[in-house]
């Protein structure tokens, strides 16, 4: 049955060589009873892709469970290309972060670039018009040459994506710290909008219906990427450069405008991105998911190399390329729109009636699977997990309490952490503004985009504070969703869903499984109480190289809905003479925050407490606030504090501030105690305001003289012009770029 | 008034421009794909921005030869506007419509941001609705923006006006501070800062929508004397 010139079942068993495609000797001898006989070579390679982590998501899926997916808005949730949320007038976004996190490592450009194609066609194969990228990146310290290369090409990598293909990028985070030195992290998440009725689902219904292909020819491009990308990172990782695909953002084009056309044509039955494992998940999933089976002949797939053998083609990840199902007998219809685009549509199977996953090639069957094989029977493990030693430690640590001399030199200092420093060199080279939506650009709290032709706008932003999660998961967790909810709710929006890029080492290693399960216990928690559910997600293990893991780092990607335009609220303060209030009392907690680092160079203690009813109320009362149209501008209380907040809603104007605060100095001004706000207020609204926010305390007022002046208990502490603070904190990331190591 | 807005494959500032003319300027717009086109019907020719046929080759250099160029010139010839911003200036400049070319910007990197820009001349079709000298802010969002010309070029440019819109603190290194210029006939104007992404105070600014206004000003007077 298997070519003659590839390896025999025989001495795939022999030899192990599905070791080398990351299968364990169970899971081949799961595969042997599956199919009742020994495995050919494209077969075994079919399982080993749809059977990786990556694909199968065999070590998280007890895990995911536990998030919570439903909620009254929530049109699709897990388990298709992306989430989708109502958001009324017959119109839902669509939302979905991935990883790219092993490719970047070892070629960031393409690695990058790639990742933003990818999780663009997650989003438009629902049907949806791709409307804004987000990007969340974490690299090691920029002081290395190798990580200032990696830091740059990621960048450049994302901006010659998303820019050739005309989607804005308008948010995302950068954060840095050596954990990730060998292994950076590199989630893309984009958001889309759609008319209910033109939702579409990725099946192969139908029996007799043709199997379509267009888009980019298959190469010998990302052989094997889903299971480079569950493995950890090895020296040898400079040889998977041919794991990484190359994109081509042009072709991407072309593929949105025409898809986004064909999804209106009745002969569409599915439609469906080749990500992952390429044309081997797309192909298994549409049948799977339809209950059907599916026969493709080889020799019809567009190809751009001479005698690909089936394995390659069936494992290639050559990016752009789709796959449709089309009403039998309509494919003309179907070609004609791709035609205009100067793209081929090609048939190259058919929707049978039998489960089968039958490949033809040559004239002869080169693999004959059950479908459900390969995308449902995937093992699932549940991994042991234990409590790590340094996480005992550090919850038996007395609170750690910094010192430091001068408060000027330490906020200036502050502000030039790599984490908190301005981001302008990074999205300055991204298109944020294409489409022509773009009401909040890079650099507030969130983005915010109006939907054309309503009142509506949508906020958006990526979150997640690794270092808490790192030190207590299950509270890192809570406050990961939380930060990303209060990033929502200062934009004037409502929290509608989030999308969780969950990057972490190797599950096989019970303390990193336990990381795993306590920080989605905290994220589902969370979730609940701030009624967010989890509409889509990636997970991305195995971040580990020279056997260190990264940081625990669940992204939350989270989208909002502004009722009304007039709601947007922006970080930055608007006017000379508007009252300045915090919300929350500032804790002695410095575990894990930015201070902590930079004088210690390292984080450990107890992570910030965080209590959700509160968490929840100050939102809500925050955000009833704005919508009464009390509100100039609101921020949250992160990384550096309120004294690093303040100066932030200074730098947009260059305002000046007098703020008088009491009681213990370094919680005051740098404690990164959760649930806070900084908010301005115009005098005239002020007994409203402190009527519908009661915990809100008057703290200063916004003036124009462009000095940064507060005062503890009645001593002046702080007198700097805000433009001194502004450019170190604008110069800090383009002066470690140039500086030669 | 109606405006056509080509678009090739690999546009992407197309829908942006037609907003601008339908939203903002209130006027009859189509887009116009590049192989079906008929452009007489037209008074006026966009050429939007984005990455047609995804810049290979240079940016702008496959789409001018596609045969929509032939109609683009027949547009110019017959003193209709003809405006190309961005990637639509790249496609004129390669198209031999306006002088000189485009080099990669100063700093080797896309960037995106509002900047400041100087009106030199107010007596174009593109330019009327502004004040002499008046300093406006447009974004820009480009890779290779930064414009070159030679010294005899550069001095016919100044000498005959063509200047229209010059950088107040030059982002890309072009020459002369050039942001956009027009053709000898003045009514084609190439400019990489792009107008249609500033027609509605809700994205931050307004200014772009006087560069349409001032078109059809043009266009109602040229109306008005020929009726």
């Amino acid at each position: 049955m298997s070519s003659m010139l590839e390896i025999s079942p025989q001495e795939i068993e022999q030899k192990r060589l599905y070791a080398e495609m990351g299968l364990s000797d169970q899971e081949y001898k799961q595969v042997v009873e599956l199919l009742g006989r020994r495995p050919n070579h494209t077969e075994i390679g079919l399982f080993s892709v749809m059977w990786s982590e990556h694909c199968s998501y065999k070590n998280s899926k007890p895990l995911l469970k536990k998030f919570p997916t439903e909620g009254p808005h929530v049109l699709q949730g897990p388990g298709e290309g992306a989430g989708v949320i109502d958001i009324g007038d017959n119109q839902a976004v669509v939302f979905k972060v991935e990883s790219h996190n092993h490719p970047s490592a070892v070629e960031p450009y393409q690695g990058a670039a790639t990742g933003v194609g990818g999780i663009i066609r997650d989003v438009f194969s629902m049907g949806a018009r791709p409307i804004a990228l987000l990007n969340s990146l974490r690299f090691g310290s920029l002081q290395h040459p190798r990580i200032k290369y990696l830091f740059e090409e990621v960048v450049r990598g994302i901006a010659g994506y998303g820019n050739c293909v005309g989607v804005p990028t308008v948010g995302g985070e950068v954060q840095f710290d050596d954990s990730y030195e060998g292994n950076p992290l590199v989630n893309a998440m984009c958001v889309g909008l759609i008319n209910h009725n033109d939702i579409q689902k990725g099946i192969a219904a139908g029996v007799g219906n043709t199997v379509m292909y267009v888009g980019a020819k298959t190469g010998r491009d990302g052989i094997h990427g889903a299971t480079f990308a569950s493995e950890e990172l090895s020296e040898e990782a400079e040889s998977k450069r041919p794991s990484v695909q190359v994109g081509d953002p042009f072709m991407e084009k072309l593929l949105i405008e025409a898809c986004l056309e064909v999804i209106h044509h009745d002969a569409l039955v599915g439609i469906q991105d080749m990500g992952a494992a390429g044309l081997t998940s797309s192909a298994s999933e549409m049948a799977s998911k339809a209950g059907t089976g599916m026969k493709m002949n080889l020799d019809h797939i567009p190809q751009r190399e001479k005698n690909m053998t089936p394995y390659e083609m069936m494992l290639s990840e050559s990016q752009e390329r789709m796959l449709l199902v089309i009403e039998k007998g309509r494919e003309q219809e179907i070609s004609e729109i791709f035609k205009k685009y100067d793209l081929e549509a090609v048939a190259v199977g058919e929707v049978i009636e039998e489960r089968r996953f039958r490949l033809l090639h040559l004239g002869e069957v080169v693999a004959d699977v059950p479908v459900d094989a390969l995308a449902e029977d995937a093992p699932v493990y549940h991994q042991p997990s234990s409590v790590p030693e340094y996480y005992k430690e550090f919850q038996a640590m007395e609170d750690y309490q910094p010192i430091f001399e001068n408060y000027e030199e330490t906020l200036l200092q502050l502000l030039q952490q790599p984490t908190i420093a301005s981001k302008e060199w990074v999205y300055d080279q991204y298109d944020s503004m294409v489409q022509t939506n773009t009401v909040v650009t890079p650099g507030s709290d969130a983005a915010v985009l109006r939907v054309r032709g309503t009142k509506k706008a949508l906020a958006m932003t990526t979150d997640c504070n690794s270092r808490f999660i790192y030190l207590d998961p299950e509270t890192g967790g809570k406050i990961a969703v939380a930060e990303a909810a209060r990033n929502i709710v200062c934009s004037g929006a409502r929290p509608l869903g989030l999308t969780d890029g969950l990057n972490f080492g190797s599950p096989e290693n019970p303390e990193i499984f336990w990381q795993m399960e306590k920080s989605v216990d905290g994220m589902s928690e969370a979730c609940k109480m701030l009624e967010a559910p989890v509409i889509s997600g990636n997970v991305s293990l195995y971040n580990e190289s020279f056997g260190k893991a990264i940081y625990p780092t669940p992204i939350v990607g989270m989208v909002g809905l502004v009722e009304d335009t007039s709601h947007i609220t922006r970080s930055d303060f608007q006017r000379a003479g508007d009252l300045i209030y915090v919300i929350g009392k500032a804790e002695p907690e410095f575990g894990g925050s930015e201070l902590q680092g930079m004088l210690e160079g390292r984080h450990f203690g107890k992570a910030p407490r965080i209590d959700l009813v509160v968490e929840k109320e100050r939102q809500s009362s925050l955000l009833a606030a704005i919508q009464a149209g009390l509100v100039q501008s609101a921020h949250d209380i992160s990384e550096g504090g309120l004294a690093v907040a303040l100066a932030e809603s200074l730098f947009g104007e260059e305002f000046g501030c007098d703020v008088s605060l009491t009681g213990n100095a370094a919680a005051e001004l740098f404690a990164e105690t959760q649930s806070r706000f900084l908010v301005s207020v115009r005098p005239e609204d002020h007994e409203k305001w402190e009527q519908l926010v009661t915990e809100a305390v008057f703290v200063g007022t916004v003036n124009n003289d462009g000095h940064y002046r507060l005062s503890m208990d009645g001593e002046t502490i702080l007198d700097t012009p805000t433009k001194y603070l502004k450019d170190a904190w604008k110069g800090a990331i383009p002066c470690l770029v140039k500086s030669k190591a | 008034m109606k405006f056509a807005v080509v678009v090739f494959p690999g546009s992407n500032c197309d829908r942006d421009m037609y907003h601008a003319i339908k939203d903002g300027l209130k006027e009859e717009v189509d887009l116009v794909w590049y192989q079906d086109a008929d452009l007489t019907e037209y008074d006026a020719v966009l050429l939007p921005g984005g990455f047609s046929y995804g810049d290979y080759l240079r940016s702008g250099a496959i789409a001018s030869t596609s045969n929509i160029v032939q109609q683009i010139k027949e547009a110019a010839a017959d003193k209709k506007p003809v405006l190309g911003v961005c990637n639509g200036f790249q496609v004129l400049l390669e198209s031999g419509l306006l002088p000189g070319a485009m080099l990669p910007n100063r700093d080797l990197k896309f960037m995106c941001h509002h900047e400041e820009l100087r009106v030199e001349n107010v007596e174009t079709m593109f330019s009327s609705e502004y004040q002499k000298g008046g300093l406006i802010q447009l974004p820009i969002a480009h890779g290779e923006g930064n414009y070159y010309c030679d010294e005899a070029v550069f001095q016919q440019l100044k000498d005959n006006e063509q200047i229209v819109f010059t950088y107040t603190n030059n982002p890309n290194g072009s020459t002369g501070d050039i942001a956009g210029i027009v053709n000898e006939s003045g009514n084609v104007l190439g400019m990489m800062p792009h107008p249609e992404r500033a027609v509605e105070s809700l994205l931050g600014n307004a200014d772009g929508l006087r560069l349409f206004q001032s078109i059809l000003m043009y266009w109602r007077n040229n109306h008005v004397i020929h009726a």
